[in-house]
């Protein structure tokens, strides 16, 4: 459940609008169920009041529109930005990649995110949602008894290993600044590293050949804002739009992985949106936890201006072969 | 029946400017090493971006290797050192997802290294051809 | 009506499978399911539905076309098409069973695609009825009934029992094999799983969402609609919706050069994409708008107009479950077609 309340959220974007400080919102709107939340820009304050909504599903990360939007918007947007959100801003203006000028926004504190199959793999036929102190009272369409999920069983995986409660960008601050957290969120990448190669491939063989390529992890990445990706652009000579063989599976999703590489902030978004639920942010997380144990810890986007660790170098930086052979022999 | 020979095919990216050379000078002063190794001739190693990489894996290499100059010594100043940083995230990434680790390799050579360059194409021809064919890198539509 | 106990589904499935290739639905690791190729001990899923639809056997993601070398002036070309065998689809909605029927009259109409029409001629579909229909469900929109699925067998799951009607002469043919296995029943079971599985769907949230706003002659009205800009304004472009869509049917050939001849092959294409139907001249949609439009009046309008006022969209909900960003053909018919 979260802390900060719709209404609180509301009658702020609404005297922001009617002060003229903002001449649109970006915020969440109600869907057709209490779970699906689209990301819309409000223009009047009448249009908040009907369809604003602050929840528990708001997991889209909002920095992405930023770059999509703000040049084709007059005056200001108003945006409200979770803690992880925030280092995407960050990250895009470090890129230059949107105006920061025409951008305000709002910190707004987060209690974790909710991952809809989850949820749905636990209740079936969702009629509404409640969030209450223990956790999500689910009511089904069958007129079963309401159900309570604890809401700590049914978090987004990037939630359950947060990395920071902490806003790193904002104008104005909504609820508690919370801390920088020391999440567990490379054991994962960890336990595939001590696999046998044998096993690392079949457990990635398994996993890319789920992949339909639908591109929604490149199209929801807030990294990936490349206007025409190599792999739309008939002339690159690795268009592809399906997968047809393995070894484009592969391809796709290391040169995704690799292209934002040092500039990944780790949002998750990857994995939420992927339809076949192939856990892509291992994928990131590799490359995040190398760059932290050959260069020196790195977190992007924690501020404006930094430079990223592949557009870099030192001297002593580790060889190739070093930087593969440093856990000993291969098993 | 008479069994056909595994000959591997190694792709090695060599910069114009110290390890294209370094072959060159091999080749002059007779010293050996494995026709399976074809040289592209790459202007400084951090010309070569992952996509090279994997697609001479998708069209059949086996092994592949890139050469430049001595970190110190780029023509460009530095663009070993990037080379140096971006190979080693690509490598073991491709290492995580269970490519064989010995398929891949950056090696300093420069144009006074003939001699370097030819035992390093020895050694990493022997290391690839010990793996065998590259079965999980491969696109089999280019082998048929 | 033949039926049989559901314990003995895996000696029917053994049955099916030696005469057959049997595909039917199955449990995935991450909780979704899957059609999968039945091999013993394989498990049938409980799961309403597949993410992926079954439209894949006929009309597969990808597929080689033919393959041709170039010589000189000489060029070679090889057919490597594969006769397909017969093969069996069991558990399939009575959403997914009438998507066929639309993709039927997109490549079964003059010039007829041969590919796809050899492997709808070898398939075989056993339909399964609801019983547990899901929220994102909406196919009474569309005039479909989910416990009277089509199909060349039609079943229906009870606690204990497995029912099965024959409905074509390929299916008659598929019972013939488990014959011994099944018995002659009545219907009275059956009967009363539609009577209550009607009640649910009856209040079902998308129950009243209607076509009425759409369909031929009104493609102008339509197409100048305001609504479209707001509804498209966060769309992402991504491909999700058309690819675990049952009934887009949009496909793109290309050519693969593999260092020693030329693969043409074919895959699927998605309107919501930069490069769809690009041309000399670039794109003719050269906004998310202009793109998300398309999908939906082709859906909505321009596949009834051409397909006696059929609509191309079945209800099955997997748009509404998988978008990233929640936006769905349910909620563009709210808008679009006025709330009702």
């Amino acid at each position: 459940m979260q802390k900060i309340t719709r209404e609180q959220l509301l009658d702020r974007a609404v005297a922001l609008l009617s002060d003229g400080t903002v001449n649109s919102v970006l915020g969440w709107q109600k869907g057709e169920f209490d779970y699906d939340v689209t990301p819309h820009i409000f223009k009047s304050a009448d249009e908040l009041k009907e369809g604003f909504v602050w929840n528990d599903f708001c997991y889209a990360n909002f920095s992405k529109y930023l770059v999509l939007k703000t040049d084709r918007i007059e005056g200001k947007l108003l945006v409200f930005l979770k803690p992880c959100d925030t280092y995407s801003f960050n990250q895009l203006l470090t890129e230059h990649r949107f105006d920061r000028e025409k951008v305000y926004a709002i910190g707004v504190g987060c209690e974790g995110m909710v991952d809809v199959n989850k949820l749905k793999a636990a209740v079936d036929g969702i009629s509404s949602i409640e969030a209450t102190e223990e956790g999500l009272k689910v009511t089904t369409i069958y007129d079963d008894e309401p159900t309570v999920v604890a809401i700590e069983n049914v978090l987004l995986e990037r939630c359950v290993n947060c990395k920071s409660k902490k806003h790193v960008a904002y104008d104005e601050l909504m609820g508690e600044e919370g801390e920088i957290i020391d999440s567990a969120r490379f054991d994962e990448v960890a336990a595939l590293e001590a696999m046998t190669a044998d096993e690392r491939f079949a457990f990635w063989q398994n996993e890319l050949s789920k992949c339909i390529r639908c591109n929604a992890c490149r199209d929801a990445c807030p990294a990936c804002t490349c206007e025409n990706c190599v792999f739309n652009n008939p002339n690159s000579g690795v268009e592809t739009k399906a997968p047809v063989t393995s070894f484009e599976e592969q391809m796709f999703h290391i040169i995704r992985a690799y292209h934002v590489a040092g500039r990944c902030t780790d949002c998750g978004e990857c994995s939420r949106v992927c339809p076949q639920n192939i856990p892509l942010h291992l994928l990131n997380r590799k490359f995040i936890k190398d760059i932290n144990e050959c260069y020196g810890d790195y977190q992007a986007g924690e501020e404006v201006g930094m430079r990223a660790p592949l557009v870099d170098y030192t001297l002593e930086d580790l060889e190739p072969g070093e930087v593969l052979n440093r856990r000993g022999e291969d098993a | 029946m008479q069994v056909k020979e595994y000959k591997p095919l190694i792709v090695a990216f060599c910069c114009n400017w110290c390890s294209y050379a370094g072959a060159d000078l091999a080749g002059n002063n007779r010293l050996n090493y494995p026709a399976d190794v074809k040289i592209i001739r790459v202007p400084c190693s951090c010309r070569v971006n992952p996509m090279f990489i994997l697609r001479a894996f998708q069209r059949g290499a086996d092994g592949v290797i890139l050469c430049g100059c001595h970190p110190g010594d780029c023509h460009y100043t530095s663009g070993n050192y990037y080379t140096r940083r971006r190979m080693a995230m690509l490598f073991s990434m491709l290492d995580y997802l269970g490519i064989e680790r010995e398929r891949t390799r950056v090696e300093w050579v420069s144009a006074a290294e003939g001699a370097k360059f030819a035992a390093t194409m020895n050694e990493f021809v022997e290391a690839v051809s010990a793996l065998g064919e590259n079965k999980r890198l491969e696109d089999l539509r280019c082998k048929r | 009506m033949r039926k049989c106990s559901l314990e003995k589904i895996n000696l029917v499935f053994a049955e099916i499978a030696k005469a057959y290739t049997l595909y039917l639905p199955t449990d995935q690791n991450d909780s979704s399911a899957k059609f999968t190729k039945w091999e013993e001990g394989s498990v049938w899923s409980n799961a309403l539905n597949t993410v992926r639809s079954p439209k894949d056997f006929f009309f597969p993601q990808a597929e080689d076309l033919m393959e041709f070398k170039v010589e000189g002036k000489n060029i070679d070309i090889t057919d490597i098409r594969q006769e397909s065998e017969d093969f069996v689809i069991f558990g399939v909605r009575a959403c997914d069973v009438k998507s066929f029927e639309i993709l039927d009259r997109v490549f079964l109409v003059d010039p007829v695609d041969s590919f796809y029409a050899s492997r709808r001629e070898h398939g075989i579909i056993v339909s399964l009825a609801c019983t547990k229909p899901s929220e994102t469900c909406f196919c009474t929109t569309f005039g479909i009934d989910c416990t009277e699925p089509a199909g060349d067998v039609s079943i229906w799951k009870t606690e204990t029992e497995l029912y099965w009607q024959a409905n074509t002469e390929k299916g008659e043919k598929l019972l013939s094999y488990v014959d011994s296995l099944t018995e002659d029943a009545n219907t009275k079971a059956v009967d009363e799983q539609k009577e209550k599985t009607s009640v649910v769907m009856k209040k079902l949230p998308l129950a009243n969402l209607t076509t009425d706003g759409f369909g031929a002659g009104k493609t102008m009205e339509l197409f100048n609609n305001e609504a479209w800009d707001e509804l498209s304004q966060t769309c992402l472009g991504c491909g999700t919706c058309t690819f675990v869509c049952p009934t887009c049917q949009c496909y793109d050939i290309k050519d693969f050069d593999t260092g020693n001849g030329v693969i043409r092959y074919r895959c699927w294409d998605s309107c919501m994409y930069s490069e769809f139907t690009k041309m000399a001249h670039g794109n003719n949609r050269l906004t998310q708008k202009e793109r998300f439009r398309q999908r939906f009046m082709h859906k909505l309008v321009y596949y009834p107009e051409n397909n006696d006022g059929l609509y191309s969209c079945v209800g099955c909900g997997r748009c509404l479950a998988k978008c990233p960003i929640s936006m769905n053909i349910a909620k563009v018919m709210k808008k679009i077609g006025g709330e009702k």
